[in-house]
């Protein structure tokens, strides 16, 4: 009998944590990832009444993506070592996390002129918003929120709380809106 | 024809995306539906029918594959679409003997990549997207199948197991002036 029980133990399949991780090269094709994505849009749009509450759904779904490739990406490329520093976590998130998502880095990173705790991200085309066309009625809706989520997620989960919003600007532009204590850190540690 | 590369997008995305994407989206449904599973797998089979739907055309226009006359051609073309969309190969199984009726069976799922499933979720059909996905685009070439999960790697099964029937023709669907 317990050797019977020792035998269903070892088939049992192994737990995520007990695989090696994998290179995540694997590639899949645009369209279906298009089609999946566009039935999400279509999933929040019946559950919303108004442009801001859709998006802010896609948002959600962001975030929870974003979750899950935090400590994936930092401990697959960077070895484990996270980033203090908020333009070196903006580099990561322009080059790696963009590299690994979208299989390209995002166009430009900028801060703004008149307000130091924003940044902006551009994209000009992103993956996730082609095949969309907006309906005139609805011009405001970027589904790119998305990908907000993502990286605000990520943002947070790393120390830096922000808010990231998407906006239609030279294509896609992502606004990266820090906390003060967040700038406020940066700059002692500058200090140092 | 020749147009044909130049039109399509040949593009690849990382399977990775795609697997978090569709994590998110049941996440969001099971919390949607206060987790009540019957619901949620009939969502995700929806979905997946509603994809199935619009793939088919992608597919047909891909491929410039002919009228399937029998099953095992169907079977063919699906082990195909699953090259061409999800990179994975299933082999084609355990036909019924009166041919109507097989399965596709795969090791390497790309949708349960990092997906484990609490044990009280344990009747979720996690990949129930997929049966729909093959429900749909049959239906549009006029089949009518029944699809479903047998097996299921989430729920200690070395493989998954997707399970093809046909029900009937569609002759009615067959739209004017196509013969």
């Amino acid at each position: 009998m317990d050797k019977f029980e020792a035998l269903k133990i070892s088939t049992k399949p192994k737990n995520v944590l007990d695989k090696s991780l994998s290179k995540g090269k694997g590639e899949v094709s645009h369209a279906i990832f298009a089609l999946l994505f566009s039935e999400m849009v279509q999933y929040c749009q019946s559950k919303s009444y108004t442009v801001p509450e859709l998006q802010a759904k896609l948002h959600e779904m962001g975030a929870d993506v974003g979750n899950r490739v935090v400590d994936l990406y930092f401990v697959r490329d960077r070895n484990s070592k996270r980033e203090t520093k908020i333009i070196q976590m903006l580099l990561f998130i322009k080059t790696t996390l963009w590299k690994n998502l979208f299989g390209k880095e995002a166009e430009k990173l900028e801060q703004s002129h008149d307000d130091e705790r924003t940044y902006y991200i551009i994209e000009k085309e992103p993956l996730v918003n082609a095949y969309i066309s907006v309906p005139k009625d609805k011009s405001s809706l970027n589904c790119a929120s998305f990908t907000a989520g993502i990286v605000e997620s990520v943002l947070t989960l790393c120390g830096f709380n922000c808010k990231v919003s998407s906006h239609w600007h030279k294509g896609t532009t992502y606004m990266v809106k820090f906390e003060d204590h967040v700038i406020n850190r940066d700059k002692q540690m500058e200090e140092k | 024809m020749s147009r044909q590369n130049t039109r399509l997008d040949q593009k690849k995305v990382n399977t990775e995306l795609l697997t978090l994407a569709y994590g998110s989206f049941v996440t969001q449904i099971l919390h949607d539906q206060n987790l009540n599973i019957d619901e949620v797998n009939k969502n995700l089979e929806r979905i997946g029918y509603n994809i199935g739907l619009r793939l088919i055309e992608d597919f047909l226009s891909r491929t410039a594959a002919p009228r399937c006359l029998e099953m095992r051609e169907t079977a063919d073309r699906i082990q195909q679409a699953f090259r061409i969309y999800l990179n994975i190969q299933p082999a084609i199984t355990n036909w019924s003997s009166s041919s109507d009726e097989f399965s596709l069976i795969f090791e390497n799922n790309p949708l349960i990549d990092f997906v484990e499933l609490p044990p009280e979720f344990s009747n979720l059909r996690y990949s129930a997207i997929i049966c729909g996905c093959i429900r749909g685009a049959l239906e549009m070439v006029q089949q009518e199948v029944q699809c479903f999960l047998v097996q299921d790697q989430l729920k200690s099964d070395s493989c998954t197991e997707i399970r093809v029937k046909f029900i009937r023709r569609l002759e009615d669907a067959i739209p004017a002036g196509e013969d």
